[in-house]
């Protein structure tokens, strides 16, 4: 009779553990960057400039000096001194560390001061007296590309104007023939603003530079620890041994903690110029000025239909404002990250995509907040586009999607722009979601409602998205390839460490991990401890971004896990006095074919591991695995939101929001819920209130939480939360990303809501946010408003 | 944070305070509840050499309800006191609907009504229900106490009409005669956002006629602006659409929005009437938690 372990109670795959990580986390007992202190620490603060656009003409540091507590006033020409003026960026461009020349975004990093203690520092910042010479701001891609446009990058050698890239994908030719042969073209123009990861903790770094040792130490707020010793390697010119980069707790990422930073920078160089450790904490608005934005597209396309309602084919144009310097945190060989994955769900059969990126006078950046490198406007892109096309040929949005979805049984299908979707069960998907909305008795309703002078409306976003960066094929940082790592240490007790390469900052990695290795080796996962983020202790990996954790990672400690049980079943071999080929695995214990009630537990397995090996046998129970995925992983969600305008005011309440996802199997189904929350919730932020933009004079708006809303708990709507599970075929538990499905595909749902209650109107498109004004006014005029507020139609 | 170096003081007395204020004069910055002091001090955009604070002085900390029905509030009443009175639901209903929009429950629970009305900013939510309800303010120094209607309390964006030396110690609602009746609307973004446009609205009625109206505008100006010909136009009338309609335009008339990034001068207009006229209707606004 079988003695195996019951699953769910051992915490394995499928069980809705708590959060291990919690425990200190809601006890103020967490770690992160601002609580380390070492000793003779000193404090850096950052001079930024007030100026969008300005040639600087001198920088008088002499009153800082005279501060007492003040050890050193760095500028950007005594880091040229060390060429640590300008630094590479992931996207193949420079980004300076401290202006030497120019400014070229408010915010910009001037000069920084190290002091004894974070208000003298200040105090420091404050006595430095820049003399600037202004010039003309640009602040968006139509004035960039103006013929008299004055030069940003004029740093640059062989640039001429302020086009950072141009890029296309896709077969025109046949994209053409297609549109020729159309019955309906259907026209979307939009702009998704910029917008901002904005994590609670901001960014900071104790930089720890030991003159004795030659050992430099860095703790910082990274998503990426192992890429940033890679980088620091390269960029500073010391030995990678000599280099421990180590991401403590950290409050938060969504794709801001990705990149590197000139604070990281100039904290690491004080460090050597001082001798001492050095600190740097920036604060919000240094976070919201300066750091890795997200989004920022200009997307105009079509789509060619037949009257039946199929897709023939989709072509559209992407003008992304990249700031001052193309900065892009994304490891693709593609120049938009995975922006052509657009219309991935649909059959399409032909596509062309084009998209080109210019300089601007703005924060550098275009991060991918919580998506993988431009998915989201990607998919906000298609499901605004096929509400657009649904409306055209006067179809039911669910129809339409119901009849261009792909089926079930054509997977793996090749996209027009080159990816292979291997697997999902979409139209089951789509009706769990009209079901659960009622959607044929809330079309009723709406139509009551209208008759009533009540503006209900329904809105739906279906969308898969490729997870998981990458394969190493098409996806590498600084040519290292997106692989990823773990490290398995089982103690002769039996309990365990894993280690992997990966960086948790709220997704729970301690708790699901370790779940894994209870799926995998039956020691209960409260006998698992799990830590990254270390660079001297965990193997190499390329961290967590890009919802890549689960299927890179997460792999990896399966398959490290399965090495493990490999070993151990040479070990239960040997005491239970069998060939190996007799011995049989159930959960948590192998015991002898035929006779099942005689076996060793895993437990005791590891014990012989270092107490009663066979001879010839290697000691102890410890391995590692580095996992390359075969491909990238498709989840699928279906998000369907209800919402009630008042159209006297043009404010709008949501009534519910239906979400299904599909991330294949579910390692913690309580985590998972957390991220479709989260997700959610910034997917509602960003239709209803959330953006970033400048004015004329390329001044930051929304450079505070004043001015950049997050919402809370009051307005933020509740969502019912579904699922459906189709195991990606090629991962090792059948799991597929999912932290970043809701806030790729909810906004789509939020603005199509909107957007189908009013209709009648004509309007087609208002632009994100979708604030009471902007509602209001389409409500009122009938037409479309375009671009971020409080500019229209720009 | 990392304000600029300041001293602190913690008086356990008005008379110690006012010594306090009388030594630093114009250096000198009384802190009660700080929801708008220390951000500016944080921000390094104040650099007082020094903070007074008066959170010691337990003789401030009060609101009340004198025998002729006018409302007291102490220098130390918090929004959430307000928030939570049973005194203001009856008789001060546009006190009861304004005191739960005010900022969010953490600002509520520190910050002060008079506070709020000594910083003058010209989005803050309690001035415009002073300056419906002829509201005033009492100023005490060391020569004693006067009284400012709120009307000439705010002399420019967050500048105030006291002395150097003195301290708001209170602010006086008068008592309303007849029925009363009265609501403060609010269009925020999200849950302690300024006002995108705000709309105070008191009246007391005798019989159904109205004798006294007040109304009061937030973040649609300079400053917080008091409708005064919206209000006339109702004296002397019953509450019947068409008078509503001329209040409420009367009242979009007076307001003199700027477009930003909350909404357009013309869409903040709209909102003025919009809300003038259904307050005046008797739309009950959603209560925040």
């Amino acid at each position: 009779m079988s003695q195996a372990l019951d699953e769910v109670k051992i915490g394995g795959l499928g069980a809705s553990r708590q959060r291990v990580e919690d425990a200190r986390f809601i006890r103020g007992r967490g770690n992160y960057v601002d609580d380390i202190v070492l000793p003779g620490m000193l404090h850096m603060e950052i001079l930024r400039s007030p100026l969008a656009h300005a040639r600087i003409k001198s920088i008088d540091t002499s009153k800082a000096w005279a501060i007492p507590g003040v050890r050193l006033v760095l500028t950007g020409e005594m880091a040229a001194q060390r060429n640590l003026a300008w630094m590479p960026t992931l996207s193949y461009d420079t980004q300076a560390v401290l202006a030497t020349d120019k400014v070229r975004f408010q915010g910009q990093e001037v000069a920084c001061v190290v002091a004894d203690d974070p208000y003298i520092a200040r105090d420091g910042v404050e006595a430095i007296v820049v003399e600037y010479e202004p010039l003309p701001p640009i602040v968006n891609p139509v004035q960039a590309l103006a013929p008299d446009a004055p030069l940003i990058r004029d740093d640059k050698e062989g640039q001429t104007d302020n086009v950072c890239y141009r890029w296309e994908v896709g077969d025109a030719e046949a994209t053409e023939r297609a549109f020729a042969e159309a019955d309906v073209v259907s026209k979307l123009k939009l702009h998704y603003p910029r917008s901002h990861p904005s994590p609670i903790e901001c960014c900071g770094s104790v930089a720890d530079y030991n003159s004795a040792t030659g050992k430099l130490t860095v703790y910082m707020t990274t998503q990426a620890p192992h890429i940033i010793r890679a980088a620091v390697a390269l960029v500073a010119e010391l030995p990678e041994h000599m280099i421990r980069i180590i991401s403590p707790d950290i409050g938060g990422g969504f794709g801001n903690k990705v990149p590197v930073y000139p604070g990281y920078v100039c904290s690491i160089l004080c460090s050597i110029l001082t001798g001492r450790p050095v600190k740097w904490i920036e604060d919000k608005t240094g976070n919201l000025v300066s750091t890795g934005f997200g989004r920022d597209m200009y997307l105009t396309g079509e789509m060619a239909l037949r009257a039946d309602g199929k897709i023939l084919a989709v072509r559209f144009h992407a003008d992304t404002d990249q700031g001052a310097f193309f900065s892009d945190a994304q490891p693709s060989k593609f120049k938009v990250g995975l922006l052509h994955s657009a219309f991935a769900c649909y059959d399409v059969p032909h596509g062309h995509i084009t998209a080109q990126g210019t300089y601007t006078n703005k924060a550098p950046g275009g991060v991918a907040y919580r998506c993988s490198f431009r998915v989201t406007e990607a998919m906000f892109f298609q499901e605004r586009m096929v509400q657009a096309a649904a409306d055209d040929l006067g179809m039911d949005q669910a129809e339409f999607r119901r009849i261009n979805l792909r089926e079930d049984d054509s997977f793996p299908a090749r996209t027009p722009f080159g990816f292979l979707v291997d697997s999902g069960q979409y139209a089951k998907c789509l009706q769990m979601g009209l079901d659960a909305i009622g959607y044929e008795d809330f079309k009723r309703e709406q139509a009551e409602a209208r008759k009533r002078g009540r503006y209900l409306g329904i809105g739906i976003s279906t969308m898969t998205e490729p997870l998981g960066a990458g394969n190493s094929r098409e996806y590498d940082i600084l040519g290292i390839k997106m692989f990823d790592s773990a490290e398995l240490r089982v103690h002769p007790t039996g309990k365990a460490i894993l280690r992997t390469g990966a960086k948790t900052q709220g997704q729970g990695h301690e708790t699901t991990w370790a779940q894994i290795v209870s799926h995998e080796l039956g020691i209960p996962a409260d006998d698992i401890v799990v830590e990254e983020g270390d660079t001297d202790h965990a193997p190499f990996g390329m961290g967590t971004y890009a919802s890549r954790s689960t299927p890179v990672a997460g792999a990896a400690v399966s398959m490290v896990s399965r090495k493990i049980r490999a070993k151990a079943r040479k070990l239960a071999a040997h005491l239970l006095e069998v060939s190996e080929e007799d011995v049989e695995w159930e959960l948590g214990r192998f015991y002898v074919r035929g006779a099942q009630s005689r076996g060793v537990t895993i437990q005791e397995c590891a014990m012989a591991a270092y107490t009663n090996m066979p001879d010839g046998m290697e000691p102890g129970l410890e391995n590692n695995a580095y996992y390359d995925p075969p491909n990238l992983t498709w989840p699928f969600a279906c998000y369907i939101a209800t919402v009630e305008i008042d159209p006297e005011t043009g404010v709008w309440d949501v009534l519910r929001l239906v979400a299904v996802d599909d991330c294949g199997v579910r390692i913690n189904p309580m985590v998972v819920e957390g991220q479709i929350t989260g997700g959610l919730t910034e997917a509602y932020a960003m239709s209803n209130m959330q953006f970033q933009t400048y004015d004329a004079e390329g001044n930051i708006v929304g450079g505070n939480y004043m001015d950049y809303l997050l919402p809370t708990a009051w307005e933020t709507p509740g969502f019912e939360l579904h699922e459906v599970v189709t195991p990606c075929p090629h991962h090792p538990i059948g799991a597929k990303g999912v932290g970043e499905c809701a806030a790729v595909g909810g906004p789509a749902a939020f603005v199509n809501a909107v957007m189908n209650a009013i209709g009648h109107t004509g309007v087609r498109n208002i632009d994100m946010p979708l604030l009471p004004d902007r509602v209001w006014d389409a409500i009122r005029t009938g037409k479309d408003i375009s671009g971020a507020p409080p500019f229209r139609n720009a | 944070m990392y304000p600029s170096r300041f001293r602190y003081e913690a008086p356990r007395s008005l008379g110690e305070a006012f010594a306090l204020l009388a030594e630093h004069g114009d250096e000198a910055k009384v802190l009660a509840g700080g929801q708008s002091l220390i951000p500016l001090v944080k921000l390094r955009f104040a650099a007082p050499a020094m903070l007074v604070d008066i959170n010691g002085i337990p003789e401030l900390a009060y609101h009340r309800e004198d025998a002729d029905g006018s409302l007291r509030i102490g220098a130390l009443c918090r929004h959430a006191d307000l928030e939570r009175s049973p005194l203001l639901p009856g008789n001060h209903p546009t006190m009861a609907a304004a005191a739960p929009l005010v900022a969010d429950p953490i600002v509520r629970t520190r910050g002060t009504l008079v506070g709020s009305l000594c910083h003058a900013d010209p989005q803050g939510d309690w001035a415009s229900v002073m300056l419906a309800l002829n509201g005033e303010i009492i100023a005490q120094g060391p020569n004693g106490r006067r009284t400012i209607p709120a009307v000439d309390f705010v002399v420019g964006p967050f500048q105030n009409a006291l002395h150097p030396g003195e301290i708001a110690v209170e602010a006086r609602v008068p008592a309303a005669r007849g029925t009363v009746s009265g609501s403060y609307l609010k269009l925020e973004r999200r849950v302690g956002d300024f006002a995108t446009a705000g709309v105070a609205v008191a009246i007391e009625s005798v019989g159904g006629q109205v004798i006294r109206a007040g109304i009061g505008l937030t973040g649609v100006g300079a400053g917080n602006i008091k409708a005064v010909e919206a209000e006339q136009s109702l004296v002397g009338y019953t509450l019947d659409p068409d008078v509503i309609a001329r209040a409420a335009e009367l009242a979009a008339g007076a307001a003199r929005p700027k477009t930003d990034h909350r909404g357009s001068a013309e869409y903040k207009r709209h909102v003025v009437a919009t809300f003038v006229r259904r307050a005046l209707s008797g739309y009950r606004a959603p209560v925040a938690a």
